[in-house]
């Protein structure tokens, strides 16, 4: 037996799958091929940064495997986030509504694409394979749906005024700002999708904290974010703990709103008093109906924008 | 081309204006006014009654009561009976009856309202007869319609009343104010508390009277007249489903605070420090005439007021000129003149006030420029005053003063104007004068700010919403969306 063949027998010892045999033998006989595991990272102006802190934990699943290293974010990598939040904002608002949803619905084509990614993301984080096919369809689904509101929200909101006086007056949902988002913890993708989508299309930026014990998901969503033509900085995404943050995502200056979709009441407490601070609009939603039809609304859109009413007389 | 001729205009003339005060023998006013709970005036539970006076000859006009946390959950208490026993209960046509038939009272009484108004609080009569008075009527009118239209403001949505909603106003506009606070609320199948300001509680009384003689079920509005401790008290109390405070941004933000957690919701109106932006392409006596009427409206006692002046650099100097010449026939004086421009500044407290950001640019030796007009013996008054050239970070810039005090800035670019302009910690209102349309959609889509108006200023109407971004306030007031922070929906 020749050497080669030596090995190659050694292999087929150990190795069970079989088609990894097939294909060994077919390339002449090589050792096992060592799986290239993936670097779970912060998205934060459109870069895949790992956390400023150098923090980690171990995403472990139901059996206490290991899955991952995941991130835990610093208050300085939400700061980061929001600098950089701030910076896009203006671009996305001003981007054409047609615009904004052809770049939703290019979401929604890499989210379809990574299908099989994305369940098995949600498998290996516990998700029966029927409940993650299930969620992530929704979560395909959803980016459509909100797609489509991108312009038509604003004529479902708008209004011209029926002044008294010679002025012509109408009045236009214009998106909030920068918002916190405090990502469903239940929901790896889905809570994500519907808590992101109706700020994006209504031409707010963001930086989420994703769910802690599913946060495989996140890191996953973003490289479908960053190849959406998704402007740097729009969207901004962290993993880690939300004891640690929710504080500071409530709290900072440059902060227009926050969306908080927990149900822990001291949290809820600690996110309203800081709004007070700088009048942040507060949205708190049950975790649960995020993953209901009824998250489905432009009612969701809404809840993130101001409403601007301009006049000009009429005359001559 | 330089014009050296600086065409000064001479006011000093032989003609002089004559008096025309609008007369007040008319106006019935009682020495001594109770809350209003339950559909009846009655006496503080504590006894304490506290004086309101004119402004504008620091004599007193009735003494009102003094609200104790006991009375406000009173009040809290009959609004939260009225309620549940008839208001909810009523269909939407019903009530909206009732608010057609308050509209209609306070034309029929606008006079009265009018020269009280500008006795209590200071504001020139021409305004409170031709701004004030009128859109109040005009608030209720327009609520009294939607009370039975509603399911067409939510489509897809059922509609629901909160409960018992406190309403606390300033005393800028006081009978205005109520209108705003009252009419929606009731429109959508809430009770009300309501506090108005302390130093102008009288025309919220007399609507109170209004509403005794509309035969309002009793509990659905009452009136519980205090100061600052008076207030607390209502956003204190727990059966409040809902807080709506207009005033300070610092009380706004207290409120604010004091509601995390409770799972009570509130709409707050609060301080502006809106900039009007005048391009060189603009005409330029219309826009020096919106500036005034932006900032010199009601003495400056005016959130959305056009307090910061931003003026393209090339034709500043002659946007100046033409100000100060605008400034020199401002009528400062008796409120109940019909000449009168610029009334009474409101209080003591808020004269202190103003006063006090005048020393700070003095003193920091800002370039200020204020009329030369008479002003009377008694009373408290200010001048419209000019700050020159103030720089951006300057507190005269970026906090509200809420008087006749007017900063002036310069800017060469778009750019520029629209980075200043939004370079405060408000957003409420905004102004830009150009003749050029684009120009217009392309500045008023920028400013970060509620409502934005273009070749005008001050403009207002029931059926236009009102309210403002960032620190300026949560919620709408006004038009179809001031509905939705009355209502829950699902």
């Amino acid at each position: 037996m020749s050497e080669a063949k030596q090995i190659k027998a050694s292999i087929d010892d150990q190795v069970v799958r079989s088609e990894v045999v097939e294909l060994d033998a077919f390339q002449g006989g090589r050792e096992q091929r060592l799986p290239i595991l993936k670097t779970y990272k912060l998205y934060i102006d459109g870069q895949f940064p790992r956390t400023e802190s150098g923090r980690y934990y171990v995403l472990t699943n139901a059996s206490g495997e290991a899955l991952a290293n995941v991130c835990l974010a610093s208050r300085k990598d939400f700061r980061n986030s929001v600098v950089a939040a701030r910076k896009a904002f203006d671009g996305w608002a001003a981007k054409a509504p047609y615009t904004r949803g052809q770049i939703l619905y290019r979401m929604a084509e890499m989210l379809e694409g990574r299908r099989e990614q994305f369940i098995a993301e949600l498998i290996s984080m516990g998700s029966a394979r029927r409940d993650a096919e299930i969620e992530t369809d929704r979560s395909v689904d959803r980016l459509v749906y909100y797609a489509g509101w991108s312009d038509k929200y604003q004529q479902v909101f708008s209004s011209v005024n029926p002044v008294s006086s010679a002025h012509f007056n109408f009045s236009l949902p214009e998106p909030v700002g920068v918002v916190s988002v405090v990502a469903p913890e239940a929901s790896g993708l889905l809570g994500l999708i519907s808590t992101i989508a109706p700020l994006l299309v209504g031409g707010n930026t963001c930086v989420v904290l994703a769910s802690h014990a599913k946060a495989l998901c996140a890191p996953t969503l973003a490289e479908v974010i960053n190849s959406s033509d998704v402007p740097p900085g729009v969207v901004n995404i962290m993993t880690g703990l939300r004891a640690e943050l929710v504080d500071h995502m409530s709290s900072h200056m440059d902060v227009n709103a926050v969306m908080y979709c927990e149900s822990d009441a001291q949290e809820i407490t600690t996110v309203q008093t800081n709004a007070s601070l700088n009048v942040k609009r507060v949205v708190c939603l049950e975790p649960q109906s995020l993953g209901e039809p009824q998250a489905e609304s432009p009612y969701r859109i809404l809840d993130f924008q101001e409403i601007k009413t301009t006049w000009h007389p009429i005359g001559l | 081309m330089t014009t050296t001729n600086d065409p000064s205009l001479n006011f000093s003339t032989d003609w002089k204006y004559a008096p025309a005060p609008e007369s007040s023998d008319h106006v019935q006013l009682k020495s001594r006014y109770d809350l209003f709970i339950d559909g009846e005036f009655t006496a503080p539970a504590q006894g304490a009654y506290f004086d309101t006076c004119n402004p504008a000859t620091e004599t007193n006009l009735a003494e009102v009561g003094d609200g104790s946390e006991d009375d406000v959950n009173r009040a809290v208490q009959s609004a939260r009976k009225a309620y549940d026993r008839v208001w909810s209960r009523l269909s939407g046509r019903e009530r909206g009856k009732y608010l057609f038939r308050i509209a209609r009272m306070i034309q029929e009484r606008a006079r009265e309202l009018a020269v009280i108004e500008s006795m209590d609080g200071g504001k020139p009569i021409r305004e409170s007869r031709t701004v004030d008075i009128p859109l109040a009527a005009a608030h209720f009118f327009y609520y009294a319609g939607w009370a039975d239209k509603l399911q067409y403001a939510f489509p897809g949505r059922e509609v629901r009343p909160l409960g018992v909603a406190g309403q606390i106003i300033p005393w800028n506009f006081p009978l205005l104010m109520a209108a705003w606070k009252i009419a929606p609320a009731l429109a959508t199948g809430n009770t009300v508390v309501l506090k108005p300001a302390e130093t102008t509680p009288l025309t919220a009384l007399k609507l109170a009277e209004i509403v005794q003689e509309a035969d309002l079920p009793p509990g659905v509005v009452n009136i519980v007249t205090g100061a600052g401790a008076t207030g607390a008290a209502l956003v204190a109390n727990p059966s409040c489903s809902k807080i709506a405070f207009t005033g300070s941004t610092e009380i706004g933000k207290r409120i604010q605070k004091s509601l995390a957690g409770t799972g009570r919701t509130y709409t707050l109106e609060l301080g502006g420090k809106a900039a009007n932006i005048i391009f060189e392409d603009a005409a330029l006596d219309q826009a020096v005439e919106g500036v005034v009427n932006g900032i010199f409206f009601n003495q400056g006692h005016v959130c959305c007021a056009g307090s910061r002046l931003l003026v393209q650099e090339s034709v500043a100097s002659i946007v100046i000129r033409k100000l100060k010449h605008r400034l020199e026939t401002l009528v400062v004086g008796d409120p109940l003149d019909k000449n009168t421009d610029i009334g009474a500044i409101n209080s003591r407290a808020q004269l202190d006030k103003i006063e006090s950001y005048i020393d700070r640019g003095r003193k920091d030796g800002l370039n200020l420029f204020q009329s030369e007009c008479p002003v009377p013996q008694k009373g408290y008054w200010c001048r419209p005053t000019l700050f020159i050239d103030v720089a951006q970070s300057h507190p005269l810039v970026q906090e509200e003063i809420f008087g006749p005090v007017l900063t002036i800035q310069t800017f060469r670019t778009v750019e520029e104007a629209v980075e200043k302009a939004n370079n405060t910690p408000y957003g409420l209102s905004g102004g830009v004068w150009t003749d050029k349309g684009s120009k217009i959609f392309k500045v008023t889509s920028r400013l970060r700010a509620g409502v934005v108006w273009a070749n005008t200023y001050n403009k207002f109407d029931p059926s236009s919403p009102f309210g403002g971004y960032k620190e300026s306030g949560v919620g709408r007031e006004g038009g179809l969306h001031g509905l939705a922070p009355y209502v829950s929906l699902t």
